[in-house]
């Protein structure tokens, strides 16, 4: 089993559901192992990116308002997120007595499966996904919906007057901008012809849709990543939590480990936004590539896939944090005029040019 | 295959927070009293209960969004086959969106996405 996964070619797409597949018929043991290092990898994984991103968040936050962030614990502060972790771990949990027991225990839950599923499927790496399904696209948006779920019913739940007002914001946002992020993964479903993610990425081999798409792929992407930010409830778009004006939102009545959960599937939830937003439209893992450069190609082929990810998605990251820490808070009736007003006749106009592009093949660099 | 992949990270999501929750119970003081199960309610008492009917607004946009998220479904497929189909599959969705488009242009006109 280590064998295999040290003399693996670095463009050979093979998922880890797949090796386990493989070895179930002649090495059942070898399937385990593979399931099991699916398992503790991505539980591993999903714990320390969220540490590092509400740390790698406190730093960017702090250096924008000149300030210096967490220094205290650790060199610069690199500890910070493992002591909130552990201070958070020892508090007390408290149920208001009034909520609805079994949906205020299940919301944390909804949030961390849809998280955790989602993150499944994302192609770091040509070797390095767990599972490659091929309907990826709808399923991400999906999870993504079974996301705001939990969060409706935390806010419910709680019989608490902000949580419920948070839930509903929270609710109206999501839908209103689940169609321009849907319209927009359109676009590119309709450039790749595929739903499967590792297809979308090896369709970009001749360059990425951003730019290989042209108008067509800048409009998409910044649609998508508009809408995203709003769907992850992060700032600009935070009204479902707003502090100012709902005190938590609809995390008001949760203490202790479980609002960390919220915390943590929101965080990772940016890192799925931002590494959907690189797969679909930077080309995820593939290099840089210029269709019919083959010496310029076979260059950028040196870099090894998983960094050119993890490179787009934090540069993603970055602009996302960049955002949130430049632009205030919006209104409600501005959030649904910039959605229903907005980025939805642009959406449509945009999946129309998309459509037109496909058909007369006004690709960028038009490769194959 | 695959999607047994999928229910496996749906139990390991299960125990992480369940595993996390067993684990904070354990080193967690548990000192309840009846202040402090009130909902929250910046230091006031509470008043009434939280679950009443809210803004009707919310409803008309869940139609809207209805609306446009099962012709996104039907949008889909459309997608996956525009380039073997071509010129017509353009034809045949524009129509259908421009219905559609008009639905919206009626509830624009209407006041519907006037927030209030």
């Amino acid at each position: 089993m280590l064998e295999n996964l040290l003399t693996h070619s670095a463009f050979e797409i093979l998922t880890l559901s797949d090796r386990a597949a493989q070895a179930l018929a002649e090495n059942p043991w070898e399937a385990a192992g593979y399931t099991l290092l699916a398992l503790g990898g991505t539980g591993a994984f999903l714990s320390l990116l969220g540490m590092a991103l509400i740390y790698v968040e406190r730093k960017v936050a702090a250096h924008f308002q000149c300030r210096l962030g967490p220094m205290r614990v650790g060199w610069h502060g690199m500890l910070q997120s493992i002591a909130d972790a552990l201070k958070l771990l020892q508090k007390e949990d408290i149920i208001p007595e009034k909520a609805d027991k079994l949906l205020f225990f299940l919301a944390p839950v909804f949030s961390i499966i849809a998280t955790v599923l989602a993150l499944i499927i994302i192609p770091m790496s040509p070797s390095l996904q767990v599972v490659d399904l091929n309907i990826g696209v709808i399923f991400i948006s999906a999870v993504g919906g079974f996301g705001v779920l939990g969060i409706l019913l935390a806010g419910w739940s709680s019989n608490n007057k902000w949580s419920l007002l948070g839930a509903m914001r929270a609710g109206a946002q999501f839908i209103s901008y689940e169609i321009s992020v849907t319209l927009s993964l359109l676009v590119i479903t309709l450039l790749a012809g595929s739903l499967q993610l590792s297809e979308i990425v090896q369709s970009q081999q001749d360059g990425w849709w951003i730019w290989r798409g042209h108008i067509v792929g800048v409009v998409a992407f910044f649609v998508f990543i508009i809408s995203s930010t709003a769907e992850l409830n992060r700032p600009p778009f935070d009204l479902p939590e707003a502090e100012s004006e709902l005190t938590g939102g609809f995390h008001t009545e949760y203490s202790g480990l479980r609002f960390s959960f919220f915390f943590l599937a929101e965080f990772i939830n940016m890192f799925i936004a931002s590494a959907l937003g690189a797969t679909l439209f930077f080309g995820g893992w593939m290099p840089f590539h210029i269709g019919g450069f083959e010496t310029f190609n076979s260059i950028m082929d040196l870099i090894p896939p998983g960094l050119w990810f993890a490179g787009k998605t934090a540069f993603i990251v970055f602009l996302m944090m960049w955002v949130r820490w430049t632009f205030p808070r919006l209104r409600v009736d501005q959030l649904m005029r910039l959605e229903w007003k907005f980025l939805l006749p642009v959406g449509f106009i945009n999946l129309f040019a998309a459509a037109t592009i496909v058909l007369t093949k006004l690709y960028f660099f038009p490769g194959q | 295959m695959d999607y047994f992949f999928v229910l496996l990270f749906v139990g390991l999501a299960v125990a992480l927070v369940g595993g996390g929750l067993a684990i904070s119970h354990l080193i967690a003081p548990h000192r309840p009293n009846i202040v402090k199960a009130q909902p929250y309610e910046c230091g006031e008492r509470t008043v009434g209960p939280a679950w009443v009917h809210f803004n009707v607004g919310y409803y008309l946009f869940a139609l809207l969004f209805l609306v446009f998220d099962v012709e996104a479904a039907f949008l889909y497929p459309w997608a996956l086959v525009f380039r073997e189909v071509g010129v017509i599959a353009l034809l045949e969705v524009g129509i259908f969106i421009v219905i559609l488009l008009v639905a919206l242009m009626y509830a624009w006109k209407k006041g519907v996405l006037e927030w209030v």
